[in-house]
């Protein structure tokens, strides 16, 4: 049984198909990535995964258990071990890096104030920013605000944590911070799902790596395969033009 | 007229009449928070509920919506008159005092709940994304994240509404309020010259209006600039 | 409570109301052309004007912002005669409503005109523009796209704050409302009907403003 487990998942913005029958899984602690031209409905498949697009067809498991997105309670659950980190950050603009942290533990965990600032402080330290731990995000650089937000992302103690295009938006001096800090976190035990253009980070991190266009999966393998010997013509043109480049 | 002016002045001018000014300027002012205070509570109920998307509410969504277009629509002094003659024979002790707050009421729950409505909508829609995968409910990612942000957005335009609703008042004279504009015409009436009367009067508005619209446009800098 | 409603002697009215309906519009458009001559001086002299002129348009805006159109006409209806000037009502609450409206629009069209950059004067000039150009090909769109929904909803406001024009016996619509439910008994039937045609009135006026905007200025305004 696979840790997580998507079964011909389709779903589609009004008549515009994204997603078409895509089965894909993850083992516990693997790191699986998605790579694929724009628009090929690696977000979407993200954001499917966490309930904030509806799929219409298919099914997926998460710990053998079929999540139910249309039940409220189902849906609590599952956000319950998962958490995302988005390429824009979202980091809550009206609270200090402390308070993006904790405020999930403490309102919603109701963990004790005191114990989740502990942890946060913890988390802080290991992406690196514990010295902005009373800024406001518009007092941060891009990279400073996604480390924090996959600091928030840890406060809940994820066991599926989804990374999309999380160094798009920031300079080149900045990535590798973020991919570092991720990079930390792989020999967790955390499964992982990464949706990157960061190719020389995807193979050196990824367990497999999944190659998506037009909605379809159209090739899984061990990164060794994707880059080097890929069954796909498809595949081959655009590792080589994004190696390329 | 301006000799006419000067022998006046000092017998205008008494404490007996400053104090009648003094209190109708109090229910001027009472009226205009009264009302808007209860608007932005209403307002807000409004705007939230307009955000929703479940069908449940949609009769009720429905009857919001409406209710805000019909009410932007008409004459503050035509809601004035109707909240009379629907008030009084439902219950005939209301003051005067009374049926104009519910009106001003009325009026500005309509108006405020699209400024709200308005400062709603100015957060990013990912903000919300991002507390509903923490598994904020409704309430929590109103309270906690959309609010807070907005309030940078409504409160200029809302400030700036009080200001309008501090004249609008001014209509109510004609129900037999006594507030600044009735006031003004009862002095008048009482033989003081129009130009001292409805100056002095004027002068009183202005001193409620002034200071509140320099705090909306100082609002609108300083919360913009941010 | 058994209060039954009787539209009927109403709707009898409605040829009445509409005639007053007609008033309401004509009260509103002349204060409003009016108020916009005196808002394009008053938003030039803001903008472009010198210190004394500026300090006067300034002066105008606040104290007629802040203030209540109804007591400023109060004041020139009952004071003027004392100068020996006698009004007639509607000409004091014409007056009044251009003079008010006038402060708003000057404001408006101020900020419309503070909305072109000098950068895109400047974009255009080194285009090779003449003045006229700037001003047909770079200002007025500019101005037109931040002022036509701001000026739209002047608009309606004026047509419902027209209504005070009632309380100086003017029979504009909510005038003849007072003149019918004095007679009918019938209040809140009446003033129901008088709000609803103030309703259509100012859909109907900010439909068609919205019409216009998209059509000649290629603005998209909303009317709800
Ligand atoms: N909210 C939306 N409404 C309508 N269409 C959308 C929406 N979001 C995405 N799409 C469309 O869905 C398709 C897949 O988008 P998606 O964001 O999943 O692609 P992606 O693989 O993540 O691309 P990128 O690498 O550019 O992020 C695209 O054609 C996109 O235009
Ligand atoms: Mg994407």
């Amino acid at each position: 049984m696979q840790h997580l487990e998507i079964d011909n998942v389709c779903a589609s913005y009004g008549k515009l198909e994204v997603l078409r029958d895509v089965t894909l899984s993850a083992d516990k602690g693997e790191v699986v990535s998605l790579i694929g031209p724009s628009g090929s409905g690696k977000s979407t498949l993200l954001r499917v995964l966490i309930g904030l697009t509806p799929l219409t067809a298919g099914s997926i498991h998460v710990g053998g258990e079929r999540v139910d997105y249309s039940n409220r309670k189902n849906l609590k659950k599952l956000r319950g071990h998962m958490a995302i980190v988005f390429q824009q950050y979202n980091l809550f603009q009206n609270m200090n890096v402390l308070r993006n942290v904790t405020i999930a533990p403490v309102k919603i965990k109701k963990q004790p104030r005191a114990d989740a600032e502990n942890k946060a402080r913890e988390l802080l330290e290991k992406v690196g920013m514990q010295e902005k731990a009373e800024a406001y995000p518009d007092e941060l650089s891009g990279g400073q605000q996604q480390r924090v937000a996959i600091a928030r992302a840890l406060a809940t103690n994820p066991e599926i944590l989804l990374f999309d295009e999380v160094t798009s938006a920031l300079d080149p001096e900045r990535v590798k911070e973020v991919l570092d800090t991720i990079r930390s976190l792989t020999d967790e035990g955390i499964t992982m799902m990464i949706v990157s253009h960061e190719m020389a980070f995807v193979r050196e991190v990824s367990t497999r790596v999944a190659m998506m266009d037009e909605g379809r999966i159209i090739e899984v393998g061990p990164p060794a395969q994707i880059f080097e010997e890929p069954q796909q013509d498809r595949t081959r043109d655009f590792v080589s033009k994004i190696l390329s480049h | 007229m301006f000799e006419r002016l000067a022998t006046e002045a000092p017998l205008f001018f008494n404490i007996h009449n400053l104090v009648f000014i003094g209190q109708a300027m109090g229910r001027t002012l009472g009226m205009t928070l009264i009302g808007c205070g209860v608007g932005f509570v209403f307002g807000l109920l409004i705007a939230v509920l307009r955000q929703t998307t479940g069908r449940l509410l949609l009769p009720l969504r429905f009857v919001a919506i409406a209710y805000v277009e019909f009410f932007r629509r008409i004459p503050f002094l035509v809601i004035l008159f109707i909240v009379l003659f629907v008030i009084e024979p439902l219950m005939p002790g209301t003051s005067l005092f009374g049926i104009a707050t519910v009106a001003v009421c009325l009026l500005s729950t309509a108006f405020l709940s699209e400024i709200i409505r308005s400062g709603l909508e100015s957060v990013p829609r990912a903000q919300v994304e991002a507390a509903t995968i923490l598994n904020f409910n409704t309430l929590q990612t109103l309270t906690m994240v959309v609010l807070p942000q907005s309030w940078r957005v409504i409160l200029p335009p809302a400030t700036a509404f009080v200001v309008m609703f501090i004249k609008d008042t001014s209509l109510a004279s004609q129900l037999g309020v006594i507030e600044l504009t009735f006031a003004g015409k009862i002095l008048v009436n009482r033989g003081f010259s129009p130009v001292l009367g409805f100056g002095t009067i004027l002068v009183c508005y202005f001193a409620l209006s002034y200071p509140l619209s320099r705090f909306a446009a100082y609002l609108e800098k300083r919360l913009a600039a941010s | 409570m058994d209060y039954t409603f009787q539209f009927a002697a109403v709707f009898e009215e409605l040829p009445y109301l509409l005639g007053g309906a007609a008033i309401t519009l004509q009260i509103a458009f002349v204060s409003f052309w009016g108020g916009a001559v005196i808002g394009l001086f008053g938003a030039i002299a803001k903008v472009y004007g010198g210190g004394f002129w500026r300090r006067l348009a300034s002066g105008y805006v606040v104290a007629f912002t802040n203030t209540p159109a109804l007591v400023q006409i109060f004041l020139l209806y009952y004071a003027l005669p004392d100068a020996g000037i006698l009004l007639e009502p509607l000409t004091a609450v014409l007056i009044g409503l251009v003079l008010n409206a006038g402060a708003y629009l000057t404001e408006i069209l101020r900020a419309g005109v503070l909305s072109v950059r000098r950068s895109e004067i400047e974009a255009a000039q080194t285009l090779g523009m003449s003045g006229l150009q700037i001003v047909r090909y770079v200002m007025l769109p500019h101005i037109a796209k931040t002022i036509y929904a701001p000026l739209s909803n002047f608009f309606v406001w004026l047509v419902l704050g027209s209504s005070l024009a009632a309380l100086f016996g003017v029979e504009e619509l909510t005038g003849r409302a007072i003149n019918i439910s004095t007679v009918n008994l019938r209040s809140i039937e009446t003033f129901t009907v008088v709000a609803m045609i103030y309703v259509v009135l100012t859909v109907i006026a900010s439909s068609a403003l919205a019409l216009v905007g998209r059509l000649a200025f290629r603005v998209k305004a909303k009317v709800f």
